[in-house]
């Protein structure tokens, strides 16, 4: 029977069929974070338990690590109870682990490829919920909460309903100067934040095989704001280009891991992607999202009155009128950074844009890379010297930082940004804080503007 | 997990949809490490508004929340959770959830009951006129308040884990053979040795 590439990874990991309910999902690796982690490990001591195979299992430290620099003592005690409570967890049930500082320490979802964990057909789980990023590989990469993720330390298993099959079909190529991120808030835009619910989300079509690994990674990251358990891209050469070498001895198994001719989706959306332009989010969801030339839209246009409800809400948090082009409004703080938009080709987009040109005054710009892997590489690049030269603050040390505001790095109150990352939510980047989301050349372009604009309007 | 077989309460209306786990516990609140000790932090923006439903003092008690489509979207945190629990909440009522968020409120005995908007509607309006003595009785399967009865579904696993308060993972390892029998069966993971990335291997 034709199988969809979802259907494939969750048959060869299923351990036990549950029939209607859950399945006994085998998982290969799990990823783990600071936050969210430390109650799993208090639960598998009080059970007497132990990590069933640790060596499936690696940390780091991301989300509320300081960016300024490495050695800096963090003020607030209860970051650095969480990050000492980590390193104690897995030096115990021996759990390699990344901590600031290392080498490979980095935002979860961007090291995991950075180390060679991550490889076409596995399964793959991590406490955090934009573990969709890692279905770029191919593989069914999902978040958890803490309870599963210490069901997943004790067992190496999970017990969870066999997903619905849904696809995301993007038909023909992207126009220059749209990128990735455009094209997922375009998505979510024309389905809204709840379409996946109960989904894995395979995005297929010509503009998605065009993608880099860079790009795919920033789709599937994102699938999980339109609702989806995982997003998923079938491995290519572009998969294998990225992989290296090291794929070569079983590269006839994953090539096997794609989609069969005439499976069959549950659900389908296409997408042209000939006519998409840059996309910025205006409310606070990322569905509320509308083209860099577009305006605010007017919530007394939306049928639904759940949805016009949410919209006049998000315009009077936003503090924005309905009908203002979004080129007029202008911002604060511009943060390139992220799980969603912080490796290598993300800064080097931005780069790009602000080379021979200044942030505008009055505007911050953050840039926290995503990896310290990816640091390295734009130093060697001389990326740290182009944003020096455009008054950016290229941080010193990478991690979730303005993402989560978990850090010391937040927004104040009624502060606007633009921002490469995932999340608008009311309160994200700090209580009162307002996100615009954005691709990172819009983010650049915006930082030397003050407003809302893509590079071509510079 | 304590178990869960009928719980009677007052629901309180959260006219919202898609309400995303941010919202339920700000991010500030999650460096607790413990799985209690979040009930001040449950709404906490939201509660700082002094229209909001929660401040009400009628609903002060209440034990059952009743919200919109796609409740608990967003971020994978338990402490959503564990912060409505901790605040006193037995049961969520909405016509739908967010996959994460709904298998966390499972694997800490929070009652999901997924009803249809028009039912959830009726149940929002018996509660701001002050009628709002819901019953989830999950023996039955089934939702009780004045002039609804609604049978929702739930599935049997879970139902019986809850009724019966068993430790999933207790549940899992009763199947340990199997697992070491896929694990001696399974393809060993290969590992890409050398870091790569689109730019020269670092
Ligand atoms: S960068 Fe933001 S979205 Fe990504 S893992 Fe960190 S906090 Fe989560």
């Amino acid at each position: 029977m034709a199988e969809t590439l979802a259907g494939k990874i969750w048959r060869t990991h299923t351990v036990r069929s549950g029939g209607a309910g859950d399945d006994l999902l085998y998982i290969d690796l799990q990823l783990l974070h600071e936050v969210n982690s430390p109650q799993a490990f208090d639960g598998l001591r009080a059970a007497g338990r132990r990590v069933r195979r640790p060596e499936l299992t690696v940390g780091t430290e991301d989300h509320t690590t300081p960016t300024r620099s490495v050695h800096a003592l963090d003020p607030d005690p209860a970051r650095r109870r969480q990050r000492s409570l980590m390193a104690a967890n897995c030096a115990e049930f021996g759990i390699p682990l990344h901590r600031l500082g290392d080498p490979s320490q980095g935002i979860v979802h961007v090291i995991g490829p950075e180390l060679g964990l991550v490889r076409p057909g596995m399964t793959i789980v991590c406490c955090d919920s934009h573990t969709t990023t890692l279905g770029a590989f191919g593989a069914l990469a999902f978040g958890i909460g803490t309870s599963h993720s210490e069901h997943v330390l004790a067992t190496q298993t999970l017990p969870i309903r066999r997903p619905k099959d849904m696809a995301v079909v993007v038909d023909g190529r992207l126009p220059a100067g749209v990128t990735a991120k455009d094209l997922v808030l375009a998505v979510i835009a024309r389905t809204g934040v709840a379409a996946g619910h109960g989904h894995v989300v395979e995005y297929r079509g010509q503009a998605v095989a065009d993608l880099s690994m860079e790009g795919r990674m920033t789709l599937c990251n994102m699938a999980i704001e339109m609702g989806a358990r995982a997003g998923l891209v079938a491995p290519d050469e572009v998969t294998a280009a990225y992989l290296g070498d090291a794929t070569a001895d079983d590269e006839a198994y994953w090539r096997e891991l794609r989609t069969d001719p005439g499976a069959r989706f549950d659900q389908e959306v296409r997408v042209s992607a000939a006519g998409l332009r840059p996309y910025v989010s205006w409310g606070t969801n990322p569905g509320q999202s509308v083209p860099i030339d577009g305006r605010v839209p007017d919530p007394a246009a939306l049928a639904d009155p759940g949805l016009r409800q949410a919209a006049e809400r998000a315009l009077r948090y936003m503090g924005l009128r309905a009908g203002t082009a979004v080129r007029d409004i202008a911002v604060d703080v511009v943060f390139l950074g992220s799980c969603t938009n912080a490796r290598i080709e993300d800064l080097r987009a931005a780069a790009e844009v602000l080379a021979g040109r200044k942030v505008a005054a009055g505007v911050r710009m953050v840039v926290v890379p995503g990896s310290a892997r990816v640091r390295r590489q734009a130093v060697r690049e001389g990326l740290d010297r182009v944003f020096a030269a455009a008054g950016a603050d290229f941080r010193a040390a990478p991690g979730c930082s303005m993402c989560v505001a978990l850090g010391e790095d937040r927004l104040e109150p009624g502060e606007r940004a633009a921002s490469t990352t995932n999340r608008n939510f009311e309160g994200r980047q700090g209580t009162g804080a307002r996100t615009h989301l954005v691709s990172p050349p819009v983010a650049a372009a915006t930082a030397v503007a003050g407003t809302l604009a893509a590079p071509s309007d510079l | 997990m304590t178990p869960f077989r009928s719980h009677t309460g007052t629901a309180v209306p959260l006219r919202r949809r898609d309400v995303d786990t941010d919202q339920i516990i700000p991010a500030r609140f999650c460096t607790n490490p413990a799985r209690t000790g979040f009930a001040g932090g449950l709404f906490a923006d939201w509660r700082a508004e002094p229209g909001f439903v929660l401040n009400d003092p009628r609903h002060r008690a209440a034990t059952v929340l009743v919200a919109g489509e796609s409740f608990g979207t967003g971020s994978s945190r338990e402490a959503a959770v564990w912060a409505l629990l901790d605040y006193g909440f037995r049961v969520v009522v909405a016509p739908s959830y967010g996959d994460i968020f709904r298998a966390n409120s499972l694997m800490n005995g929070l009652v999901t009951v997924t009803a249809p908007a028009p039912v959830v509607d009726r149940l929002q309006r018996l509660s701001e006129a002050g009628h709002a003595e819901v019953t989830v009785d999950l023996e039955r399967r089934e939702l009780r308040a004045p002039g609804i009865v609604h049978r929702f579904p739930f599935d049997a696993d879970w139902r019986d884990r809850l009724l019966n308060g068993l430790d999933p993972i207790a549940a899992t390892l009763r199947h340990e053979a199997e697992i070491a029998a896929y694990e001696r069966a399974r393809r060993p993971t290969p590992r890409t040795t050398e870091p790569r990335m689109t730019h020269a291997a670092l």
